[in-house]
């Protein structure tokens, strides 16, 4: 019953506020993403895998992870959404993490 | 409310002071390095990313944007063309027609409903000041750090929205007495049809609680389609991840949620500031939910210089989490000494709550300034960071390093 009496506070009558807004039809244009991963090792397969669901920029921007954190954020890339990654792929997408994004 | 006027800064003596209370937040943002642990925290701008202003660019596909600090200060209230924008999978609406667009209520209900948006907007409107954050707001300071997106502190914004009960919205209709859960579900798809659906789930207590609204303006305009545009649930006071964006479908559920993204995603250690230690064992987990408290200092950023053995004014705001603003504490030592910060306007309990302190600075030197928040339940920020490994929930004490000359 607390929070029913704050939320009697914090809501206040609309009537002040514009009415229901006039929705227009929206069209959004996202910009283009064409940045490939940086030289290393396996790079190639890295861009025809990775690629296809995110930019490289998720994977550039996170800290220096080890092997096994790689390990499991490549498996579950492929066990929870889904992505059709090889097992062959997926150990060569693990080396290159290891090898340009690991702390020495 | 909060910026110094030019006569009391005269009076106050000096035009030195009024230089150190012009920082460099002032000036348009620059490109961020974040000084996160161990590095890799350089981020750039973005301007290219439609309806929005100049960004914070933390990844292109799927958008990840964050706020600019410099946007949180002197305004309550974050614009939307700055407001931060986060999206799970690539496959996002880019295109809304509005005579077309419905809201679906189906499974444990007395009668499946398929609402327009003029079904919606007949609705009794109401409004709720409240803050939007990431669950993983600021996760680029974790020490050890942990995957995932790499923010700085700039995950969360404040608005006014304005929409319609979640409640009301459920009666049109019927909600059968079998159920125990409302699970909300936006345009966004996954990029592999067999991934996991974005859905997230309220209890339908919560979901029945009058400040749970279907927002279709926000700071009193549509919303962006980053943001959500046309139509997104507000749940004040609590994380983002339940805040769906271009909500399309509810379904009522006769069981708890056990989709992947209330079971398995966004879970926290169900301890004292979801804290624990890395690695370790027999945590119980639970699905992430309230916010806590925070505060920051807006008007000074880290390395300014401020005025040894002066008066400075500082300004910035603060959240309760899921209530309001008790006390807001200044400190000018690195945290020895407290000063009760002066609270600005109250916009109600789930609000951005603007503050000032006028705090009289050390001998030249280095000093970090620190704020701290305690909200209406007693609750105050700590002095040591949490940990989890998905990095949920910081709300350690913000130290700001300056020097004093």
């Amino acid at each position: 019953m607390k929070i029913v009496a704050v939320a009697g506070y914090a809501l206040l009558a609309a009537t002040l506020m514009a009415a229901a807004p006039a929705f227009k039809p929206v069209t959004a244009e996202l910009p283009p993403d064409a940045t490939n991963f940086p030289e290393g090792p396996n790079v190639k397969t890295v861009n025809q895998n990775c690629l296809a669901c995110h930019s490289a920029d998720m994977v550039l921007d996170q800290p220096l992870l080890p092997k096994a954190t790689w390990t499991a954020e490549v498996t579950k890339m492929r066990n929870v959404y889904k992505a059709p990654v090889t097992d062959a792929d997926a150990a060569l997408i693990v080396d290159y993490l290891t090898a340009t994004h690991a702390p020495p | 409310m909060s910026a110094p006027s030019r006569r009391s800064v005269l009076a106050q003596g000096g035009g030195a002071l009024a230089l150190a209370a012009t920082p460099a937040f002032a000036a348009p943002p620059t490109a961020p390095d974040f000084s996160f642990p161990g590095g890799n925290g350089a981020r750039s701008l973005t301007k290219d990313f439609p309806q929005k202003g100049t960004m914070v660019l933390q990844r292109s596909r799927p958008p990840l944007l964050e706020t600019p600090f410099t946007d949180f200060d002197n305004q309550v209230f974050t614009p939307n063309d700055k407001f931060f924008v986060r999206w799970h999978w690539s496959v996002i609406p880019t295109q809304i027609d509005p005579a077309s667009y419905r809201l679906k209520l189906h499974g444990a209900v007395e009668r499946e409903v398929s609402l327009s948006l003029s079904d919606l907007t007949s609705l009794k409107s109401v409004a709720v000041a409240a803050v939007n954050q990431c669950s993983g707001n600021s996760r680029g300071f974790f020490e050890p750090r942990v995957p995932g997106a790499q923010w700085g502190n700039g995950g969360m914004g404040n608005a006014r929205w304005t929409g319609v009960r979640l409640s009301d919205v459920l009666d049109k209709a019927g909600v059968k007495s079998s159920a125990v859960a409302a699970r909300f579900t936006g345009l966004d798809e996954p990029t592999v049809s067999e991934g996991p659906a974005f859905k997230k789930s309220l209890s339908i207590e919560h979901a029945r609680q009058s400040d749970v609204i279907i927002a279709y303006a926000m700071n009193g305009k549509p919303l962006p389609l980053l943001n959500g545009y046309p139509v997104r649930l507000i749940v004040p006071g609590w994380y983002s991840t339940y805040w769906i964006k271009t909500l399309s479908d509810i379904e009522l559920l006769e069981a708890p949620d056990d989709n992947y993204w209330m079971k398995t995603a966004y879970l926290i250690p169900d301890t004292p500031r979801a804290d624990m230690k890395p690695g370790q064992a027999g945590v119980t987990m639970v699905p992430i939910n309230r916010m806590v408290p925070r505060s920051f200092i807006t008007s000074v950023g880290p390395d300014a210089k401020l005025k040894a053995n002066a008066a400075a004014t500082l300004r910035g705001m603060a959240f309760g989490g899921d209530c309001g603003v008790a006390k807001v504490e200044v400190s000018g030592d690195g945290g020895q000494a407290w000063h009760d910060a002066k609270l600005g306007k109250d916009e109600g309990p789930y609000s951005f709550r603007p503050w000032t302190a006028r705090i009289t600075m050390g001998a030249a030197g280095q000093t970090t300034l620190a704020v701290r928040c305690t909200n209406t339940k007693g609750e105050v920020q700590p002095d040591m960071p949490n940990w989890n490994p998905s990095g949920f929930m910081r709300n350690v004490i913000e130290r700001t390093p300056v020097t004093l000359t």
